[in-house]
């Protein structure tokens, strides 16, 4: 048998009688980055949890370079070497990075109790210049990017001399620079015999950065591959249980020339510069940009909720003012915001009453008492037609899979008979067998007569889904393309278009001076 | 390497503004002391009077302590409404001790600052092992403190011996300029509580936890911390500096008043939050604290001075409490 790092046996672990891990295994060798994968719920943040004591396993064994080990609390896997960096990053903004780096193991002065400052920085420095990082000890962490937050992150664990290394979703805010930044440093770390486990739901990323894939599902250890043996197709298989086709749906042909939306002029400061353009019934108009393009901020714009410096809006056909996210909602307007759990759902609510949210006025008894009663009747009949996964309409939305969710808000706008919708993101961290379902749903609501604006960063999404595709680059719309003429590279060109053109007018002024 | 560029121009920036934005405050609560006393003093002569100055510094003592003591729960992104009856506790425990028990007076003031981190203790216990919100833990301490103040001193006030030495802890002086100004040790006192806090809340473990705690506590958890053992020691202290203040406020008075207290917590979290303190978490100073409370003490005599019926000194120091955080979240979101 192989020297293994970490050897999980036999793990269980559930939440209020509810499984989320059954029996599952994992083996770590040192030197190598393992992904793990699975769809959300299927347990692996669970099972990482445990080996990094957030959570307490119900029974199994963890054994740490062949001897068992008592993991009991975050502290202890951290005393054996064993780190585990969230997705949501676990650092204090209002510290420095090096508060960051030493808290819960300050160096002191001899005196108990009293910080011994400088040799924090110092310290910190010294960890930081061996990771090559250029980062001043003294900077507040709130002020950092993402990327350079999870720098901190890393930094923190090896300040450890962790030998384990779990990442769960690392490159979900990254940009393309980023990532590859943070894959060099991955790379890194895994020849100096660091065991790295890789959680993702980025396919590419896995077959790139991974050495093996260990897939899970509903809570079980399914398979362990060798990731240059095996292929996308294969994992995503095991990981859903079924073979899923990604050719390219057939497009809903029900789109009309009747236009429901208009929006000319729209304007804000150097952000959004002369937006212009229209959606039709039955449409799916893909928005695709990189990051930063202005897309989001067109869809607040929109809807009321960012002040613009000037906007045109004509709801088929008539001119309408939209104030506030309120005045959206009346002029049939719904936006589903990329951040769901922030701006989406009320997570600690019911799913009923999510999807009565945007609607409760309908709801109301004549005293203005909440008719809850029908509430539920209106949320099951949504239940039923989105086939949202759910023991109840009385489960908490915070219990749902993220799409489950996602569904949840989709319901909630169609429950407030909008008829325009805009998905912001509508498939970002949902797992593969989700997002066909989600793909369905959307060609389904156009099918039936709404309109739809879809902002994505996969260029495969948009591909896929838009029947039209208009291309941001630094606000400004730089291009639109029917779906018979799109492809990636067309997308990118549009897409990196303006910063092209200000560096061509740049080089032209240095040459006439 | 990328990751040198990447990171030099944000923490250059960032820094920068970072600065900026923290001065800015610390000027903000400063200059609006000065403002106010400046007015004062333009509209009033008496303002400036020597006498007048020494019952600013002393009405300020009782309220700084406490407030010095609550920015560090409020720090934390808690709260402690039990401040001010707990004052008023520790004040009957160490008059009961001295004119009944017989103890000596310092025996009689440790004995009161002790029960004030007693009750700061049972605080952060229930709030952190029984995890009752702070808000409604220290409201109910807030009833329980006032109930047993009320109790043990049979509901009338207490009275220590005359020249017994007492009462000079805090009306006595000890630095003066001869003819000019008497310091009167209260307020002595408050900065003497104001420097250790200072010191323990920037300097001390116990400090950065505060931060943690109120920055991010679970990263804080899953980094290592024992968060809940120092959020009880973080009560602990706050529940400590209410002793002192009730020693002091006893000192002062020569007597403990049992039904003294309730709404002193009040103003002394105003004091907190006019000093910049974020009721979010996360960020604040004792300095910050220092000059909320000499503004609003300023603010109260420089208005009683100028015959403003006490009414509206009330109505005023909420406009000023409003708008102080009102500058403070329009400089945090620029």
């Amino acid at each position: 048998m192989a020297d293994y790092l970490v050897q999980m046996q036999g793990i269980d672990k559930s939440f209020d009688n509810v499984a989320a891990c059954v029996n599952c295994q994992f083996e770590l060798l040192a030197g190598e980055v393992h992904a793990l994968v699975g769809e959300n719920g299927a347990g692996k943040s669970t099972l990482m949890k445990i080996l990094a004591g957030v959570y307490r396993k119900d029974a199994g064994q963890i054994f740490l370079r062949g001897q068992e080990v008592d993991i009991h609390n975050p502290h202890s896997a951290q005393m054996l070497g064993i780190t585990m960096i969230h997705q949501e990053l676990n650092l204090m903004p209002h510290l420095t990075v090096a508060q960051n780096i030493f808290i819960g193991r300050e160096p002191r002065h001899s005196i108990p109790f009293l910080l011994d400052e400088l040799a924090t920085n110092q310290r910190a420095k010294e960890i930081l210049s061996q990771l090559h990082l250029n980062l001043n000890p003294k900077q507040r962490v709130g002020g950092l990017s993402v990327a350079l937050q999870q720098m901190v992150e890393i930094t923190k664990a090896l300040s450890y001399n962790s030998q384990v290394m779990i990442m769960d979703e690392p490159t979900a805010a990254l940009t393309e620079a980023e990532i590859e930044e943070l894959f060099h440093m991955i790379h890194r770390l895994r020849d100096q015999g660091m065991g790295i486990v890789y959680i993702s739901h980025r396919m590419e990323e896995i077959k790139r950065i991974s050495d093996r894939v260990t897939v899970m599902r509903d809570g079980r250890y399914i398979e362990t591959l060798l990731t240059p043996e095996t292929t996308i197709d294969r994992v995503i298989s095991l990981m859903v249980g079924r073979t899923i086709y990604e050719s390219k749906p057939e497009l809903p042909d029900t789109k009309s020339a009747e236009v429901v939306l208009e929006v000319k002029n729209l304007n804000r400061g150097r952000e959004l510069r002369d937006v212009n353009f229209h959606l039709e019934r039955g449409e799916i108009l893909g928005f695709a940009g990189l990051m930063g393009a202005g897309r989001t901020e067109v869809a607040r714009a929109i809807v009321g909720a960012d002040p613009c410096d000037t906007i045109e809006l004509k709801i088929m056909g008539k001119p309408v003012t939209i104030r506030s996210p309120k005045d959206a909602v009346q002029h049939g307007i719904g936006y589903l915001s990329e951040d769901r759990k922030r701006f989406g759902l009320v997570v600690g609510m019911d799913l009923a009453n999510n999807v009565g949210m945007a609607s409760m006025t309908k709801f109301l008894s004549t005293l203005g008492i909440i008719n809850d009663k029908k509430i539920a009747e209106t949320a099951n009949d949504h239940v039923d037609a989105l086939a949202i996964k759910t023991p109840s309409v009385h489960q908490r939305v915070r219990n749902l899979s993220g799409g489950n969710q996602q569904k949840v808000v989709i319901a909630k706008w169609l429950c407030a008979d909008t008829d325009i919708l805009i998905f912001d993101e509508p498939t970002r961290g949902i797992d593969v067998g989700a997002k066909s379902e989600i793909y369905r749903l959307l060609n389904e609501l156009a099918r039936h007569g709404k309109s739809i604006i879809m902002i994505s960063s996969e260029l495969p999404e948009i591909l896929r889904m838009s029947h039209r595709i208009i291309v941001m680059c630094e606000g400004r719309i730089t291009g639109e393309l029917t779906s018979a003429e799109a492809t990636q590279e067309k997308i990118m060109q549009f897409a990196t278009q303006r910063s092209e053109l200000v560096e061509k007018s740049r080089e032209a002024n240095l040459s006439t001076h | 390497m990328q990751t040198g560029t990447l990171s030099h121009e944000t923490s250059g920036t960032a820094a920068r503004s970072l600065v900026r934005s923290e001065a800015l405050q610390r000027i903000l609560a400063f200059a609006a002391l000065v403002i106010l006393i400046v007015l004062f003093s333009l509209a009033s002569p008496n303002f400036l009077q020597a006498r007048n100055i020494e019952g600013i510094f002393l009405s300020t003592a009782v309220n700084g302590i406490l407030a010095i003591g609550v920015t560090f729960v409020i720090v934390t992104g808690g709260i402690d409404l039990s401040i001010g009856t707990v004052m008023t506790f520790c004040a009957v425990i160490t008059a009961k001790l001295v004119t009944e028990g017989g103890v000596s007076i310092p025996v009689g003031i440790l004995g009161g600052i002790l029960t004030g981190a007693l009750a700061g203790y049972v605080n952060g216990t229930v709030i952190s092992r029984m995890r009752v919100p702070p808000f409604v833990a220290t409201l109910g301490m807030l009833y329980i403190a006032k109930g047993l103040s009320l109790i043990l001193s049979e509901l009338a006030p207490i009275y220590f011996e005359r020249g017994s030495g007492f009462t000079d802890l805090a009306t006595g002086v000890i630095v003066s300029i001869p003819g000019v100004i008497d310091i009167p040790n209260a307020v002595l006192i408050m900065f003497g509580a104001a420097l250790i806090g200072s010191f323990i809340l920037s300097r001390t473990l116990l400090g950065r936890y505060t931060f943690a705690l109120g920055s991010n506590e679970e990263a804080a958890r899953i980094s290592g911390v024992n968060t809940a053992f120092w959020k009880i020691i973080v009560y602990t202290l706050t529940g400590l500096f209410s002793g002192l203040a009730g020693v002091v406020i006893a000192a002062r008075l020569n007597s403990a008043q049992p039904s003294l207290g309730q709404g002193y917590e009040l103003d002394a979290i105003a004091a907190v939050v006019i000093g910049g303190t974020s009721l979010s978490g996360g960020e604040g100073s004792i300095f910050g604290t220092v000059i909320g409370a000499f503004v609003i003490s300023v603010l109260t005599n420089g208005l009683r001075i100028l015959s403003v019926p006490q009414e509206w000194q009330m109505v005023l120091t909420g406009a000023i409490i409003i708008v102080a955080v009102f500058l403070d979240m329009f400089r945090r979101r620029r």
